[in-house]
């Protein structure tokens, strides 16, 4: 499946105008696992939602699997899979099973089947023990494990995590790190922890909404720390 | 903090009555409270959703949760209405409005919101040919359910931000923050739910 930013550029109305916050960028994006670094405010976020369509190109073309986000958003979401830094947002059903099953609510019509498909789900990311439980009792690391489980339930063939470990203690950063580079779906990892970006196959440096540094992730890691 | 949502397992008739016939049960008790007139009528529906709370386990936590969460209403209710009408109408509302939350109570007790959403679901599949999206509508009633507390959440933490700079008597620096909260987690939600393709048509 590939992955193509074609020219793209992300503006934002402003006050007096319009920001540009992701300069024209082209890029093809065919490793397993790809890392965004690069400082705060910088359009990480931004490139990454670019290719879930929450955020749509102002100009140039981002296709997924040949399909564009910005007319087939419906197909491309469910290619394509997003996790945020808070998970909070994310979970909107007062129990675990059940924000789980939401998921599902698409693929499985029958009742019984979405319990049994959401329960599997949770048992596969250690979670079954917690299936009554509210989303409220949740520690930090199984509340983002939970929304991880909620995206990974509808089998994307990509998933974009943005700022997955940023909340997290030491423990639970490292854990949901493992896993997110242990998953069989190729991700685009969007990350402070640098650590962790050294792990993926690729890493992308962006800096004032551009791409100023692409290649093997150690290379780019190495780079960001020494420019930095 | 939760307030509803609050599913108790159990194995009591009204856990097992389907989730359609308890949401049908509570509209004609609603229909029924508000139309009744008099006090008596009033003492009469809060007693039932009292033993009908009772009778389903949800507990005395789960009721003082519930109850904590209009007291201030309803106090000043009962207060306003005893004195511009007496204290007959003054029972006959706030006794409306508690033995509701109380039926609400019953109801998000012994129902998982997986439940009710199916049911809601299901009985607005025929409206599919006059226009309704019966799965949206039944995610705006799960996601009402969820926006209470989380709400409530968003309000605590805002209030203690404003007491640990020393503004706890400020009414702009609890508002102004809490307001922005809401509408950016709402705005976070609705992200989060597009991403997960909830809500897409089929």
């Amino acid at each position: 499946m590939s992955v193509l930013l074609e020219e793209v550029t992300v503006r934002v109305p402003v006050a007096d105008g319009d920001l540009l916050i992701l300069e024209p960028t082209s890029l093809e994006l065919t490793e397993r696992r790809v890392a965004l670094v690069g400082p705060n405010g910088a359009g990480k976020s931004t490139l990454a939602r670019l290719l879930n369509g929450l955020a749509l190109a102002s100009s140039g073309r981002v296709l997924v699997d040949g399909l564009d986000p910005a007319h087939q958003g419906r197909e491309v979401r469910r290619k394509v899979g997003f996790t945020f830094t808070d998970p909070a947002a994310q979970l909107v059903m007062p129990t675990v099973a059940e924000d789980v099953a939401l998921s599902l609510r698409r693929t499985h019509r029958n009742r019984s089947e979405r319990e049994a498909a959401a329960l599997g789900v949770l048992t596969r990311y250690g979670l079954e023990h917690l299936a009554e439980r509210s989303v409220h009792g949740l520690s930090g690391g199984q509340r983002q494990l939970l929304a991880l489980a909620g995206v990974l339930a509808t089998e994307p063939d990509i998933l974009v995590a943005d700022e997955p470990t940023t909340l997290l203690d030491l423990r639970n950063a490292r854990m949901i790190g493992d896993l997110l580079l242990g998953l069989p779906q190729r991700l685009v990892l969007v990350t402070h922890d640098l650590e962790l970006a050294a792990r993926c196959d690729r890493a992308l440096l962006v800096d004032d909404g551009r791409v100023v540094a692409d290649g093997p992730a150690q290379d780019v890691v190495d780079h960001y720390r020494a420019t930095t | 903090m939760s307030m509803i949502g609050d599913y108790r397992p159990g194995a009591t008739l009204l856990h097992r009555l389907p989730a359609g016939v308890k949401l049908l049960g509570m509209l004609v008790a609603a229909v029924a409270t508000v139309a009744a007139r008099g006090w008596a009528a009033s003492l009469v529906a809060l007693a039932v959703a009292a033993a009908l709370l009772a009778w389903s386990g949800a507990g005395l936590r789960v009721t003082v949760k519930a109850l904590r969460g209009i007291a201030l209403v309803a106090v000043l209710l009962f207060a306003w209405q005893t004195w511009q009408h007496g204290w007959p109408r003054a029972v006959e509302t706030v006794g409306d409005i508690v033995a509701l939350v109380l039926l609400a109570t019953v109801l998000t007790a012994t129902t998982r919101v997986q439940d009710i959403l199916d049911a809601i679901t299901a009985g607005l599949r025929p409206l599919r040919r006059v226009g309704v999206d019966a799965d949206r509508v039944a995610l705006a009633f799960a996601l009402t359910i969820r926006a209470i507390p989380a709400t409530l959440e968003l309000a605590v933490e805002t209030r203690q931000a404003a007491q640990a700079r020393g503004l706890e008597r400020s009414l702009r620096a609890r508002l102004v923050p809490f307001v922005i909260r809401v509408v950016a987690r709402a705005h976070e939600t609705g992200a989060a739910l597009h991403a997960r393709g909830v809500g897409d048509q089929d």
